[in-house]
């Protein structure tokens, strides 16, 4: 809670930035004509933490009445009525609920019941995820169309690009090697690492790092060998992937470490899976925090 | 006297069953449509569906293709597990036995993990058909593969088909192993769930060539009543009959392989209809396939309109695989009357 509380104090924005987001949102306005003239707020549907994240920033919870069951932060967006997980959704449930739009990303699904959600008259906003900095903008622009809150899109929009912008510099000026950083995501038994065209991969470019693992895309199995060539300065996890291990000790004890630079310095830096990969508005947060780490555990 | 009566009553049991599954699917969901908006949508339909409601839309365009998909889903697997259950002369075969929902499956598989690398063209020309194009072919080149190799001099040997759909079915089991490997976490999550089934894809087109490819295939499997009833009594005996066997086995493999790809490719991989709808219907009726075919479609149909209408109910706002459900109902269900029927079976 404290990262974005941190994050609404820093500098307004880039007039650049601005104008770009005045003009996405008349456009916007153009396309909600609906609730120009009437005066009740859309109700939304969100899929995907990130979004929901979104729309608690936004001040714009009292519109929001389902979510997806990747939406756990704040604490609140647990209590929202659960449309279930976001590659599963169901017409007939998310129409229940009544809502004006769906905001959701191009990972939710079957595209089928998004057609028919479509059909039945709901606007179904689809972001990209490509896991830059334009996806969060993207998911704040959607928000602030959908919710009918632009104006403080907009702010926020600002806000955010001034936080990235200094967290790009912070990282940009660091000085020496690039750690080696390896993703380890294991929610469950079998642990998997991340290739290109993740998340991970992503976050720890931003970060200041370099991928350990390159020339395959998305996320593999783990093994000892690939582990040992990989040879990685620095572990990242998720915590529940250390909860799903039953604690760090645990964690340190699977073989395929062992061949590791890491594992010598015992080189572990654990985030929360939906702040570290989920493209959301704690994104400059969360990569502050990371590229921190990273020198850290390089020094 | 008293197995004909059983056999008419069993009839219009399925038939009374199916009508009060589709009726109550369709007054429950997760969107509240009352008795009298349920009226009003279906009275406006006669007059060209000038008022477009919400509750006219949900109905229309969600609930009811829903509906008619579960009632050719359950219709075609059914009809196919007797055909099948008739042709390899044990209660225990099942369509998937022949290879048709593994090579869906496998087929499926391939199009959502390596279909944009190896097929730039085809998602583009057949768009969102692909997929169901793709599975539907699978199946039925895996059933012909499993054909093949069971022919022998004398004709196709069941045992043969048996064992080679064994393999076979392992064989893509394996192959789909590799492409969970291969796959990317979103791909992983389309491949899993639509290897769990589920009829919530169903819009009305691909709803209409699934209706069609099934009423054909019961059609013509109505006329495979009696050469099945001869082979009840043995191979060798069906043909001293005047049945021609190979024949018929062809015709209810092509008549299976038609109606259970079509079910497959549009609605995923649904268990245990065909397998416990012919047994339960046999069970009261008697194996007369005559009585057992049209009333297993019958049943089937309204054993996948229950199970659908739960999987969309209970958990509501969200939904629960219906591959799940069919296997949770229908498993615990075949082992109690495995053990009442012991000694008949």
């Amino acid at each position: 809670m404290t990262d974005h509380h941190d994050s609404l104090l820093l500098p307004s924005a880039r007039r650049r930035d601005v104008l770009r987001v005045l003009s996405a949102s008349a456009l916007g306005a153009a396309a909600w004509p609906a609730f120009a003239q009437d005066k009740r707020l859309p109700r939304l549907v969100t899929v995907s933490g990130a979004i929901t994240e979104v729309v608690y920033i936004l001040g714009a919870e009292g519109q929001l009445v389902g979510t997806d069951t990747t939406s756990l932060y704040p604490a609140a967006a647990r209590g929202t009525p659960k449309v279930g997980y976001m590659r599963q959704l169901s017409a007939e449930g998310l129409l229940s609920l009544k809502p004006d739009a769906i905001i959701a990303t191009n990972e939710s699904g079957p595209t089928v019941v998004l057609d028919q959600i479509r059909t039945a008259g709901v606007k179904v906003e689809i972001i990209e995820a490509d896991h830059t900095w334009g996806e969060v903008q993207r998911k704040v622009q959607a928000v602030g169309r959908a919710a009918a809150k632009e104006a403080q899109a907009r702010e926020l929009q600002g806000r955010l690009d001034a936080e990235w912008a200094q967290v790009q510099q912070r990282v940009g000026a660091a000085k020496g090697r690039k750690p080696k950083v390896l993703f380890v995501l294991s929610h469950s038994a079998s642990p998997q690492v991340s290739g290109e065209k993740t998340a991970a991969h992503s976050v720890i470019g931003y970060a200041g790092g370099v991928n350990a693992l390159g020339g395959f895309h998305g996320y593999r199995p783990m093994t000892a060998e690939a582990m040992a060539s990989a040879a990685p300065d620095i572990i990242l996890t998720s915590t529940q992937s250390i909860e799903a291990h039953g604690g760090i000790d645990r964690f340190w004890e699977r073989p395929e470490l062992a061949l590791t630079p890491a594992y010598k310095k015992r080189a572990l830096i654990t985030q929360d899976a939906l702040l570290l990969l989920g493209f959301g508005p704690r994104l400059p947060a969360a990569i502050g925090e990371l590229h921190d780490k990273f020198q850290a555990a390089l020094a | 006297m008293s197995q004909r009566l059983g056999a008419r009553a069993v009839l219009g049991g399925s038939a009374v069953l199916l009508v009060a599954a589709f009726a109550v699917g369709a007054v429950s969901g997760a969107y509240a449509i009352s008795l009298s908006q349920l009226w009003n949508v279906l009275t406006s339909l006669g007059q060209g569906g000038s008022n477009q409601s919400p509750e006219h839309l949900v109905f229309l365009n969600i609930r009811l293709p829903r509906l008619v998909l579960g009632v050719a889903a359950g219709a075609g697997l059914g009809m196919a597990g007797t055909l099948m259950q008739g042709l390899f002369r044990n209660p225990l075969a099942d369509p998937g036995l022949i290879g048709i929902s593994s090579g869906a499956a496998l087929a499926a598989g391939i199009t959502i993990v390596l279909g944009a690398w190896f097929w730039p063209v085809l998602p583009r020309t057949l768009g969102s058909w692909t997929l169901v194009v793709m599975a539907f072919g699978g199946g039925f080149l895996v059933t012909l593969l499993i054909y093949g190799l069971s022919r022998s001099e004398g004709g196709t040997r069941m045992a043969l088909m048996l064992l080679a759909g064994i393999a076979i079915n392992a064989l893509a089991g394996a192959g789909l192993g590799l492409l969970s490997v291969m796959a990317t976490d979103e791909q992983l999550r389309s491949l899993q769930f639509w290897l769990l089934g589920s009829l919530g894809g169903a819009r009305w087109s691909a709803v209409i060539l699934v209706c069609v490819a099934v009423f054909l295939s019961c059609w013509a499997a109505a006329s495979l009543a009696s050469p099945l009833n001869a082979i009840a009594l043995g191979e060798a005996q069906a043909a001293l009959l005047g049945v021609d066997v190979e024949r018929t086995k062809r015709r209810a493999i092509v008549i299976t392989a038609v109606a259970v790809g079509a079910v497959t490719a549009t609605t995923g991989i649904i268990g245990f209809i065909g397998l416990i709808a012919p047994h339960w219907v046999r069970m009261v009726a008697g194996p007369d396939h005559r009585i057992v075919l049209p009333a297993s479609a019958l049943l089937g149909a309204a054993l996948v309109l229950a199970a659908d209408t739960v999987a969309r109910t209970v958990m509501a706002p969200a939904e629960l695989p219906l591959g799940v459900l069919t296997a949770f109902i229908g498993v615990p269900m075949f082992l109690l009357m495995l053990r009442h029927f012991r000694g008949r079976i």
